[in-house]
């Protein structure tokens, strides 16, 4: 196909410029009727093009500018040794500034800033600034090369047989078409585990704790909470006994933190307006997946007044005072609940662990 | 050589070659090094194409540079720093010299980004150097393609360059998502954390994707070294190789050029590579690279020390990613809950998908399609070299002004909340302006910039038909004032008036003679409508005869009316003007 060409006009419903034929006309008129290119202007020299005074002033600036450059290296050679790790010094403007940085950084930066200077400035005052014409010829081959490479290869089909023998043809075809797959196969198929249902649990579940409830433990703190210690309007922030085990082992510590993070918080009872809210807490006393349920950050913004849990990734807001459903920004679901209740020694437990899955949604999440 | 040949018959038929010996004889030989490389490459010959090769000046062309230029650095100041970078999220205890975190476990990633940016003299410098760049990376990629499609020198020849350029700009984003990530610090676990929410949004494989990137559950130890694998290897060879094509196919093409006198479509008017480009463009990296240095020295990037190590649980307030993936997170913040719901037990969440996974690449396309589209709409396939400007096709840079109004509004939600802080005002109120602006914006934009291209177009014209505007105000003896126009010189109205003005394509013929309806018309019907919605407004150049009529017989004012009086009085008027600005 030859791209040269334009869409065909005259054909019947062939596309051409307003005006059909008649338009055709009086477009090619108005190509006579255009502007001519005046051509290059003419050549301004520059100072140092007639004064040899100016162009000898050009040198010394490049030199100069050059000169600028050893000097900012040498700063910096001498600042590397000289200047200890400690020094800190204020910067105005900036504030407190790191010595070893701002010296070798405000040196090495001149020592090439004014090597480009002086480059451009040279080029710029001392280079021919005569504009130099290139010609510009289609990109395209000749019909005659066009010709010659179409018969290049055809010629070598016709020596590889490849027409002749349309076996090969397709069996090489499958072939190269199958030979990536063990490639794909082997990265798809070894990435990772697969066993995605570990999204659905956490440790809050009591098998975890041999069908125990399991005591809120403070994070980072890892103690146990009283229910007299949440006083109205505080928030903690928790992790499940059951982290006592991983810490441990210290393995797969911040995998199971990052579903088991859970937020205190003791409300007025009155203000919770969800019944089954209220039950799954004492007194007042709610905790929630802290784990937002749009992709995944921490819900670590409280505001005592409103009652408002926000995400500070993407202010997706949840409402304490009804199950922490969404009332604002791009999260769907509301933060799951966990039931809580106090054991005999009047520490917080959790009997139950989370009803749904924690954290953000995913395909098989309500099944 | 030439003596065992000397004195064959043969010379004579050599007659014409005396002046390349001329030559010879005049340069330099080729020797010691250069002489023993050509021997084994023949590589002069390249040589002196390449450094042969003109380049127009133009300020616009420097954007490019600047992206190539901050790749490069990146490339140097990242190699430096894979000596101490240790890419592995084992757990460590901290006992550099930041006394903060000293007995902190951490990774051993963080660990050792600590350890840059505290105990290695001048890491922390070549730490700031690589962010730094790489910022100015994606700031000069946008920025250049910005150029590029404004000035239409995405037009044939060169769409592959930009499709390569496209693809160029989305790797960039992430690879410096990729980096980004590395240091293994609170901020950008929480990117991990996020994109880790983005993956689990697609249908079906989503879960399945999650726990093969992260190599089970999220974080795990796994996507540390994966990303440096990704960040160090994988895209930085894409990179340079898609660059290095995209480098090589501007020298196949020779650089476009403005319009202007003496500048036509055939020819390139500049500066030689050798010696003026070598010293400028080489200055120039040196130009970007000091400048990223200074602002290294100065500015703190990426204060990863102040975030702590990553943890799950924790975050901080005004959490954001690195500017370039702006728009992204400001599309997650923009699009509404309902857009999650639950069909056969199965959980689709479009609120995260639509804008974590579709719209960057679904963005690209269209970028990198467009070339096309418009080549089909206006039907033209000839070569173009010469640049548009951009008011002279006022619906493409309408088209290209919207997109950029898309792109900010999607930006500027992504920092609401500091927004909101910072300006006292409503989180809500501003989510929800953003969520009206996302629809209202482009069409505003498109609408607002094409009438403004088309104004230009018409105050390009008047100008070539009266005159500059000299500022200087005549005075006629009955009391009108006038401002004095001078004529523009050939030189300066050739730039206003070289550009071609398309007329819209119409279907020739609906029905053949016969009445018998047309398959090419039905076929051509959409094309005829965007080639209308394309060219409908145009303002046509001026040509010559329009010139001379305005001479002649003028449009309005003086000219129209009394032209004897300025025959008569125009000259001496001005003389006396003249005459009183000396006093």
């Amino acid at each position: 196909m030859n791209d040269n060409e334009t869409t065909a006009h005259g054909e019947s419903g062939a596309l051409a410029p307003a005006g059909g034929d008649g338009a055709l006309e009086t477009r090619s008129t108005t190509e006579l009727d255009r502007f001519e290119n005046p051509g290059l202007p003419p050549h301004v020299h520059r100072a140092a093009d007639d004064d040899p005074k100016a162009a000898k002033r050009a040198e010394k600036q490049v030199a100069t500018l050059f000169g600028l450059s050893m000097l900012s290296t040498l700063v910096f050679l001498v600042g590397y040794f000289a200047i200890h790790d400690d020094w800190v010094f204020f910067f105005p403007g900036l504030g407190q500034a790191k010595t070893l940085n701002v010296v070798l950084g405000l040196s090495l930066g001149f020592a090439l800033f004014f090597i480009g200077i002086g480059a451009v400035h040279w080029a710029k005052t001392l280079m021919s600034d005569e504009e130099v014409v290139e010609e510009r010829h289609p990109l395209g081959s000749s019909e005659v090369e066009r010709a010659k490479a179409v018969k290049v290869v055809t010629d070598g089909g016709e020596s590889a047989q490849i027409n002749r023998r349309p076996l090969l043809k397709y069996s090489l075809g499958g072939a190269l078409g199958l030979f990536a797959l063990p490639f794909v196969l082997q990265v798809a198929g070894s990435l990772g585990p697969g066993n995605v249902e570990e999204l659905k649990e956490t440790l809050w579940d009591p098998k975890y704790n041999d069908g125990k409830p399991i005591r809120l433990f403070r994070d980072p703190e890892r103690t146990p909470i009283k229910l007299s210690d949440v006083t109205l309007g505080s928030v903690f922030h928790v992790m499940p006994e059951t982290m006592e085990k991983v810490y441990e082992e210290g393995k797969h510590v911040l995998e199971q933190k990052a579903k088991a993070a859970v937020i205190l918080i003791r409300l007025n009872p009155d203000d919770i307006k969800v019944q089954k809210a209220k039950d799954w807490g004492v007194d007042g006393t709610v905790a929630y997946s802290k784990i937002c349920t749009h992709v995944g950050c921490a819900v670590g913004l409280y505001e005592q007044q409103t009652h408002h849990l926000l995400c500070p990734c993407h202010q997706s807001t949840f409402d304490l005072t009804e199950d922490c459903a969404v009332i604002f920004g791009p999260a769907k679901r509301a933060l799951p609940q966990l039931k809580i209740t106090v054991d005999d020694e009047g520490y917080l437990v959790a009997p139950q662990g989370f009803k749904e899955p924690v954290g953000p949604s995913f395909w098989e999440r309500a099944r | 050589m030439s003596t065992i040949n000397a004195d064959r018959p043969a010379d004579a038929l050599r007659a014409g070659d005396r002046q390349a010996d001329q030559e010879r004889a005049e340069s330099k030989p080729l020797g010691g090094i250069a002489g023993w490389l050509d021997d084994r490459t023949g590589a002069a010959k390249g040589m002196s194409f390449v450094l042969k090769k003109v380049f127009p000046d133009h300020w616009s062309f420097m954007l490019g540079e600047i992206a190539m230029y901050s790749m490069i650095i990146c490339l140097l100041t990242g190699a430096f720093l894979t000596f101490w970078f240790v890419p592995s999220a084992s757990p460590v205890v901290y006992d550099g010299s930041y006394i903060p975190l000293q007995g902190v476990t951490v990774s051993d990633a963080y660990r050792s980004t600590l350890d840059i940016s505290f105990d290695i003299r001048g890491g922390l410098l070549i730490r700031q150097i690589h962010h730094w760049a790489a910022l100015v990376f994606c700031v000069a990629i946008l920025v250049h393609m910005g150029r590029v499609f404004f000035t239409g020198a995405f037009r044939k020849p060169r769409e592959i360059n930009w499709v390569i350029g496209s693809i160029l700009s989305m790797l960039a984003i992430v690879e410096g998502f990729a980096g980004y990530s590395l240091p293994d610090d609170l901020l950008s676990g929480t990117g991990l954390r996020a994109a880790e929410g983005f993956m689990r949004s697609i249908p079906i494989i989503g879960s399945y994707v999650s726990y093969f990137v992260f190599g089970g559950a999220f974080p795990g130890e796994a996507i540390i070294p994966r990303l440096y694998a990704v960040h160090v290897l994988l895209l930085p060879a894409i990179l340079v190789g898609l660059f290095t094509a995209h480098i090589l196919l501007v020298f196949l093409h020779k650089h476009t050029q403005y319009p202007g006198p003496g500048k036509t479509n055939n020819n390139v008017v500049g500066f030689p590579m050798m010696p003026v480009y070598i010293a400028k463009a080489g200055g120039f990296f040196f130009i970007v690279f000091g400048v990223i240095a200074l602002i290294s020295a100065l500015v703190t990037i990426n204060p990863i020390w102040g975030y702590g190590p990553y943890d799950p649980s924790p975050v901080t307030a005004g959490s954001q990613p690195d500017w370039y993936m702006g728009f992204a997170d400001g599309a997650l913040r923009l699009l509404p809950g309902f857009l999650e719901f639950t069909a056969f037990g199965y959980t689709f969440s479009f609120n995260v998908m639509i804008g974590a996974i579709l719209l960057i690449p679904i963005m690209y396309t269209l970028i990198g399609v467009y070339p096309f589209f418009e080549a089909w709409v206006t039907g033209d396939k000839r070569e173009h070299h010469l640049l548009d400007r951009p008011r002279n096709n006022p619906t493409r840079t309408g088209i290209g002004v919207a997109a950029m109004t898309f792109y900010i509004v999607l930006f500027f939600a992504s920092g609401n909340d500091l927004m909101a802080i910072k300006l006292h005002l409503s989180i809500n109120d501003l989510t929800r302006l953003f969520q009206l602006l996302i629809f209202v914006g482009p069409p505003l934009a498109f609408w607002i910039t094409k009438r403004i291209c088309l104004s230009l177009q018409r105050a390009d014209r008047q100008k070539v038909l009266h005159g500059r505007e000299t500022g200087v105000i005549w005075r006629y003896p009955d009391g009108r004032f006038e401002e004095i126009h001078a004529p523009l010189t050939p030189q300066e109205r050739w730039v206003l008036v070289q550009h071609e003005s398309p007329e819209p394509l119409v279907i020739t013929a609906e029905t053949d003679a016969n009445g018998v309806e047309s398959p090419i018309a039905r076929k051509e019907r959409l094309r005829a409508k965007l080639s209308h919605f394309y060219f409908k407004d145009r303002v046509a150049p001026p040509t010559p005869s329009e010139l001379e009529a305005a001479h002649h017989h003028g449009d309005h004012g003086v000219e129209t009316h009394e032209p004897e009086a300025i025959e008569a009085g125009g000259a001496p008027a001005r003389e006396t003007i003249k005459a009183d600005r000396q006093n």
